[in-house]
C-alpha cells in the first residue's frame, strides 16, 4: 500500500498545536515513517498540492483566507480540524462580540481600514471538516491516536461525555467546592482533565459535549455567585461560536 | 551583470508564521528588497478588554504557541505590577526554571529542526533522520529534555496552567526536581556533543556583519531573563515601565506587523542581543561555548544569532541546576497565592526565546482589564531583519538566484522570528 500523503497548514492561530506534532519527539520519527509529509510550512521547505489528509490550524478571520481553505478542502481526501481554533473558533472568536471596526481602531488607529479582517470562525464554517481534533492546545497523545486511526482506515473515537468524568477518574477535588468556577460539566472530555489536576479549572477549550446541559451550568455558576455577565463571559472564552450560531 | 534576477518567497518555511521576501536585481543593481509580513492580524488587546485579571494570561498567552510560558509569565508580572501582589523568592525561582525550559525548548527547536538543516544542506529535519541520526537525536533528546522540564514545572509544555497570578497554583516536588537535576547534569555532555557538531558546520553561515544597536534586560546580578532594567549597546538603561521610549513601533504597507525602532534605523532583540550585553554572567561551560564559536560582545553578525541559542541552552541547563540546588536547599513550601484585586495599571517584562517581551494592562476595580498593550520581539525584530536585507543582498548580488534565495531565507531564520505573534500590536 502507499504511504498517505500528509500536509499541514494554519490560518489565525499560534501555531502550538502544530508544536504538540512537532513535540511528538522519537514517536513523530516513526509517523514520517508511515506517511509521507509533504507540506508543513513551520518545519520544512519544499511543498506539494497532492496530498490525501489536510492537517489545519487555526480560525478564519480574514474572507481573502476563505479561498486557500476551500483550495485545500479540494486537494485533500480528509480534512482534519487541529485544535480550538479550527474547531471552535478558539481565543480569536473574543474579537467578535466587539464591534469590529472599533477593534481595528484600537490596534491600528487610523489605518485600520489597510487591516483586513472580519468576525472569526471554525473551519466548518466555510467548509466541510471531517475530523476534529480538539483542546488549545491539542494533546499531542490524542494527535498521534488519530493519526493511527486514519492510516487503519478507522474513525477514531473522540469522547462525547463532559470533562466531570475524566475528572473524578483523576481523583480531583470539584473546584466548585474550593471556591473557583468551571466549565467542565458541559466541555467535552478527552483531555484527562488536565487543567484541574494542575490546579486549575476547565476553560472549556474542547468545545461543548453534543448535547450540553448549559442551562444547569448556567444555574450552577449563578448559584456560585457569577453575575449573568460573567457567566455569558465564561462560555464565550471559547464556545461563543455555537452562541452566535444558535 | 546585465540582466534581472527576480527572487519571490511565499511564505518563507521553517519559520513560525507566514512572512515573504520580494528582491529584485536589475543590471546588477538591486532594484527592490524588501521583508514583508502578510499574516492575518489577531487583535488581541482588543480580546482582553472586559476580561477578569485572572484570565489574562490563559488569554495572551495564545498569543505563541512556541513562547507561551514567556507570554504567561510576562502577562503575570504586568497584572502583578497593576494590582501591586508581592510574590515569593520562591515563586521567582520556579518561574526562572520555567522561563529556561521554555528558552531551551524554542531554542533546540530553533537549531535544531530549522537551522541545522540549513547546514546540513537538506530541505527538513525529515532526511536528517537518514543522513544526521546521531545528531538529530541529540537534538530530540534536548528538545524532549525541556519540554518534560515545562510539563513537570509548569503543568505543561504549551500554554501552562500552574503560573497564575501571585504564584503557583501548584509546585513541583522535590523529588521531581531532583530528578531533573540528575537528568540537567547527564544531558549537558550531550549538549556539548551537539555543540561540537555544528561547529564542524558553521562555515555554512554567510559572513556578514552589519552595526546596529541591541536591546535586552540586563541585571547587574546576573544574567538577565526574568527581571532587570532595559539595556542597550549604545549605553544607557530604562526601568521597563518606559518601554514605550526604547520600541517606537509604526507600521509599515508591506507588513500586518509593525516595525520599531529606538535611536538608529533599527534595533535586534533575541539570544544575541542578550549575550552581547549580558556575557559576563554566563555560566561557565556557556562560556566555554562561546569561546568554542569566537562569539564574544559585541558580535554584529546576525548569525551568530544561531549560536547564541545554542550558548543559552548551555546556561540554562547549568543555571537551572543552581536554582534546583537553591530550591532543594530551602524545601519547596506549598505556598498559595494571595491577591487583593485593585484598580490600576502595570507593566512587566521578560526575555523569551526570541527577545525582550512586554505587556502592559489597566484593570479597573473589579479587576476587569480595560486596556492593554504587547510589544513582542519578533516586532521589534521586523525593521532589522529589512535593514540587514538590505545590506547583505548588494554584497552577493552577482551571485546566482538560487544562491540569494537561500541567504536571505537563512537570513530571517537566523532571526527566529514568531510572526504570527507579532500581527497585533497596538499604536503606541
Amino acid at each position: 500500500m502507499e504511504k498517505p500523503r500528509v500536509a499541514f497548514f494554519d490560518f489565525a492561530s499560534c501555531e502550538g498545536c502544530q508544536l504538540q506534532v512537532v513535540n511528538l519527539e522519537e514517536d513523530l520519527l516513526q509517523v514520517v515513517q508511515a506517511a509521507d509529509v509533504v507540506s508543513f510550512r513551520e518545519a520544512m521547505k519544499g511543498h506539494s498540492d497532492d496530498y490525501d489528509i489536510a492537517f489545519v490550524e487555526g480560525s478564519i478571520t480574514r474572507r481573502s483566507d476563505e479561498a486557500r481553505l476551500k483550495e485545500i478542502r479540494k486537494n485533500a481526501k480528509v480534512l482534519v480540524a487541529l485544535g480550538a481554533c479550527a474547531t471552535l473558533g478558539g481565543i480569536n472568536m473574543l474579537k467578535n462580540f466587539q464591534e469590529q471596526d472599533g477593534v481595528r481602531r484600537f490596534v491600528y488607529g487610523e489605518r485600520a481600514a489597510d487591516y483586513e479582517t472580519y468576525p472569526a470562525r471554525p473551519l466548518k464554517a466555510v467548509v466541510p471538516v471531517d475530523l476534529e481534533i480538539h483542546g488549545c492546545p491539542i494533546n499531542r497523545k490524542e494527535f498521534a491516536m488519530v493519526v493511527k486511526s486514519l492510516l487503519m482506515g478507522k474513525r477514531p473515537e473522540i469522547p462525547n461525555y463532559p470533562v466531570c468524568v475524566e475528572c473524578k477518574m483523576a481523583e480531583n477535588i470539584c473546584v466548585f467546592q474550593i471556591g473557583m468556577t468551571c466549565m467542565g460539566p458541559v466541555t467535552r472530555a478527552g483531555c484527562g482533565a488536565c487543567c484541574v489536576t494542575e490546579g486549575s479549572f476547565c476553560w472549556g477549550c474542547r468545545g461543548l459535549v453534543d448535547n450540553p446541559n448549559a442551562d444547569s451550568e448556567r444555574e450552577v455558576l449563578a448559584k456560585y455567585g457569577l453575575s449573568v455577565g460573567d457567566i455569558l463571559k465564561k462560555f464565550r472564552l471559547y464556545t461563543g461560536y455555537s452562541e452566535v450560531a444558535k | 551583470m546585465n540582466g534581472e534576477k527576480t527572487i519571490s518567497v511565499h511564505h518563507v518555511t521553517r519559520v513560525e508564521g507566514h512572512g515573504n521576501i520580494q528582491i529584485k536585481i536589475k543590471d546588477g543593481a538591486v532594484e527592490h528588497c524588501q521583508w514583508q509580513v502578510v499574516e492575518a492580524p489577531r487583535f488581541f488587546e482588543a480580546m482582553v478588554r472586559g476580561r477578569k485579571w485572572y484570565e489574562i494570561a490563559h488569554i495572551t498567552s495564545r498569543i505563541c504557541g512556541i513562547c507561551s510560558i514567556g507570554h504567561t509569565l510576562t502577562s503575570l508580572k504586568a497584572t502583578e505590577a497593576a494590582m501591586g501582589v508581592p510574590i515569593s523568592e520562591q515563586t521567582e525561582k520556579v518561574r526562572k526554571l520555567l522561563l529556561h525550559a521554555e528558552n531551551m525548548q524554542s531554542h533546540m527547536l530553533h537549531v535544531g529542526y530549522l537551522v541545522l538543516p540549513d547546514l546540513a544542506g537538506v530541505p527538513s529535519v525529515i532526511p536528517l533522520a537518514s543522513t544526521h541520526r546521531e545528531e538529530l537525536l541529540l537534538v530530540v533528546g534536548l528538545h524532549r529534555l525541556a519540554n518534560e522540564m515545562s510539563d513537570m514545572v509548569g503543568g505543561r509544555t504549551t500554554h501552562p496552567q500552574r503560573p497564575v497570578v501571585g504564584g503557583f497554583a501548584k509546585w513541583p516536588t522535590g523529588a521531581e526536581l531532583e530528578a531533573l537535576r540528575d537528568r540537567l547534569e547527564k544531558s549537558l555532555q550531550e549538549a556539548k556533543a551537539l555543540c561540537s557538531f555544528v561547529k564542524s558546520v558553521v562555515h555554512h553561515f554567510p559572513n556578514f556583519r552589519r552595526e546596529t544597536e541591541y536591546i535586552a534586560l540586563t541585571n547587574p546580578k546576573e544574567y538577565a531573563l526574568y527581571e532587570g532594567d532595559i539595556g542597550s549597546t549604545d549605553g544607557g538603561t530604562w526601568p521597563v515601565h518606559q518601554y514605550k521610549e526604547i520600541a517606537n513601533e509604526y507600521l509599515v504597507p508591506q507588513s500586518t506587523a509593525k516595525f520599531a525602532k529606538h535611536k538608529r534605523d533599527s534595533y535586534m532583540v533575541g539570544a544575541l542581543a542578550r549575550l552581547n550585553l549580558n556575557y559576563d554572567h554566563l555560566t561557565p561551560r556557556a562560556k566555554e561555548i562561546s569561546g568554542l564559536f569566537e562569539l564574544r560582545p559585541v558580535n554584529y553578525n546576525p548569525f551568530m544569532n544561531n549560536i547564541a541559542q545554542l550558548v543559552e541552552v548551555v546556561h540554562g541547563m547549568e543555571d537551572s541546576i543552581r536554582l534546583i540546588d537553591d530550591l532543594l536547599k530551602d524545601g519547596i513550601k506549598d505556598e498559595k497565592p494571595s491577591v487583593s484585586v485593585r484598580a490600576g495599571r502595570g507593566s512587566g517584562s521578560t526575555e523569551v526565546p526570541r527577545g525582550i517581551l512586554f505587556h502592559e494592562y489597566e484593570y479597573n476595580k473589579d479587576g476587569e482589564c480595560v486596556w492593554a498593550n504587547c510589544v513582542i520581539p519578533t516586532n521589534q525584530n521586523h525593521a532589522n531583519i529589512q535593514k540587514d536585507m538590505e545590506a547583505l543582498i548588494p554584497q552577493i548580488k552577482d551571485r546566482e538566484r538560487e544562491e540569494i534565495e537561500f541567504a536571505a531565507e537563512q537570513l530571517v531564520r537566523a532571526y527566529d522570528p514568531c510572526i504570527s505573534c507579532s500581527t497585533h500590536c497596538i499604536m503606541l
